[in-house]
């Protein structure tokens, strides 16, 4: 048979939110081809945590239990053999980390095509077709696969389906794993680092990356986001340098936001920040750079000193909200 | 130990990228530099050299591309790598990210390294999954994103922010890691580096001369056909204030902010 394998991440019993839009999209991809998408997940899953991705279209899965969570490269044994064994054409995963990991090795395991960064897959003439902007989002490649493909999606590009009642047929599958691939070992997962801070539900954001130069330049965040009645999120290059608590990070790893105003300071705005904000009602961006690519989709654009400019709007915040 | 940097040149940031429409390939003329993540893979290397906790004899750059990547293999050697090696041939252009990963996993093997590092992603057409690909053509283990690395009795202790927040991870040697931007601030070379740079060793070779057949790379060996470029839907430009004076400057944020009732 043909078929579609998506990977299904999950974590304390529930499943990442991105891997199920993957698991949606591939049953979409499936319904349009005539054939049907399966799943795969790994380690500790209930037969009801894994029999409900039926709910988002998947007819079956594939549950290697016993293969450690967390970490790609036992992921990639099992998909590759449950490819093999079952013949199917096509893997696809949602956006995020283990996703980009699995589907690059997975692609090298079984000698196929792999497109990362998808946002739009179609079924053309019994085959897929991924799309992929490239370039700073310049331009949008379309790739197609001379045999097998591999589809990673970006992060939030595939819609989770309304889930239904269905229930998935649920496959014990048993896994030899490469040598290679148990020679990772995971030590500690999830360690959250810094205080736990809601964002999410946040009208306003003020977002701070490098360009504030150090820690303390959060500061003038802080004073601008309690200014407006919002709450302060970062990029992940300043998260990972232990400038400011990973929950409020925004981005590939980390949250999605759709806040009326995100106010982005000092931030050039790659593609991993990019993606978890984009939907946002109102994007303004001051940056000493003209040239940073944030510039090009926010609605408002200040090209100036933030250490300059924050202070002072922050006061102007104040005193026209009274 | 021997650790093997994998490196890239990519266009210079400050030079617009382009397709070229009739071959699909990314236009390769302007300004080309080493991919600025690499330097925190070579930061990485030699960090672990400096350290007290492995003896490292070598460090290798190692490259693939046409014969203008040698400036960035230069920028390597500037920064503190022994010697280099690069692979060049006719027949890997139009490679995908598949075939290169397999193609450097050749001249990789031919090398024996410990520990192979190397960006967490390239500024121009492929992504941080490069790393991925040649690990299981190596059949090492491997993690990318790493923004902390310890080296210990044959293994290393790696932390990575995944999906969940941030995973310490033990990987036996010889591995493969990508590392983050947030691993290390690299160092400038210097002068007497950079001038010394061209004299380092450089071994250039062909893809017979690391087995790698044609038809197994290039177009022949890529499993992804691109094509179609189309430009994306069109944003609207949002306004762009240069700030002169910044009293006028925020009073014009401030009557953009309130204009959309943000403000009340």
């Amino acid at each position: 048979m043909s078929g579609i394998l998506a990977f299904a991440l999950h974590y304390e019993g529930a499943y990442n939110k991105n891997s199920l839009g993957g698991v949606s999209e591939a049953a979409r991809q499936a319904q349009a081809l005539g054939t049907e998408a399966h799943a795969v997940v790994v380690g500790d899953v209930s037969d009801e945590l894994a029999a409900s991705l039926g709910n988002y279209g998947v007819t079956k899965v594939f549950r290697a239990s016993g293969v450690p969570e967390g970490l790609a490269q036992p992921v990639v044994d099992v998909m590759a053999q449950v490819m093999r064994d079952n013949g199917h054409d096509y893997a696809l995963f949602g956006g995020g980390l283990l996703g980009f990991e699995i589907g690059a090795g997975l692609a090298a395991r079984l000698n196929a095509g792999v497109t990362m960064e998808v946002t739009q897959v179609n079924a053309v003439d019994g085959k897929l077709t991924a799309e992929r902007p490239i370039h700073g989002d310049s331009s949008i490649s379309t790739s197609s696969y001379k045999e097998r493909g591999i589809i990673i999606g970006r992060l939030n590009a595939f819609d989770t389906a309304a889930p239904s009642d269905a229930q998935s047929e649920v496959q014990d599958v048993e896994v030899a794993l490469s040598p290679f691939s148990t020679k990772a070992r995971m030590v500690k997962r999830g360690e959250a680092r810094g205080e736990e801070i809601d964002i999410e539900g946040a009208d306003y954001l003020v977002a701070g990356g490098r360009g504030l130069g150090k820690p303390e330049g959060f500061e003038l965040c802080e004073a601008l986001a309690e200014a407006l009645g919002g709450a302060v999120a970062a990029t992940r290059a300043v998260v990972d340098a232990g400038w400011y608590p990973y929950s409020t990070q925004i981005g590939q790893t980390g949250k999605t936001v759709s806040p009326k105003l995100y106010l982005a300071a000092g931030i050039s705005g790659a593609i991993q920040h990019k993606v978890g904000f984009q939907s946002s009602e109102n994007i303004v961006a001051i940056n000493k750079d003209a040239n940073a690519p944030i510039f090009e989709y926010s609605d408002l654009g200040i090209v100036g000193d933030l250490n300059k400019i924050l202070p002072k709007l922050t006061e102007a915040v104040k005193a026209k909200k009274g | 130990m021997k650790i093997c940097v994998l490196v890239k040149e990519v266009p210079d940031a400050a030079v617009e990228k382009r397709i070229d429409p009739s071959t699909g390939r990314m236009d390769r003329s302007g300004e080309r530099n080493l991919n600025p993540y690499d330097t925190h893979a070579i930061e990485a290397a030699m960090q672990v050299r400096e350290g007290p906790d492995v003896e490292v004899e070598e460090i290798v750059a190692v490259t693939m591309g046409p014969p203008t990547a040698v400036r960035a293999l230069h920028k390597a050697v500037s920064l503190g790598v022994d010697r280099s090696v690069h692979l060049s041939d006719d027949a890997l252009a139009g490679s995908d990210v598949a075939a290169t990963g397999f193609a450097l996993a050749k001249l990789l093997a031919r090398e024996s390294p410990d520990l192979v590092l190397l960006g967490q992603q390239s500024d121009d057409g492929e992504c941080y999954t490069i790393g991925a690909v040649v690990a299981d053509h190596l059949q090492m283990p491997s993690l990318t994103q790493v923004i902390k690395m310890d080296v210990a009795a044959g293994a290393l202790r790696c932390e990575r922010q995944a999906e969940y927040g941030y995973d310490t991870v033990e990987i036996e040697l010889p591995a493969v890691i990508s590392v983050g931007d947030a691993i290390n601030e690299p160092r400038y070379p210097s002068l007497k580096a950079i001038m010394g740079a061209k004299k380092k060793p450089l071994d250039a070779v062909g893809i017979a001369d690391v087995g790698i057949e044609a038809d197994a790379v290039g177009e022949a060996g890529s499993k992804v056909v691109c094509g179609d470029f189309k430009a994306p839907p069109q944003k609207a430009v949002g306004e762009i204030i240069e700030d002169e004076d910044t009293a006028e400057t925020v009073e014009k944020i401030v009557a953009w902010l309130d204009e959309r009732k943000l403000l009340s």
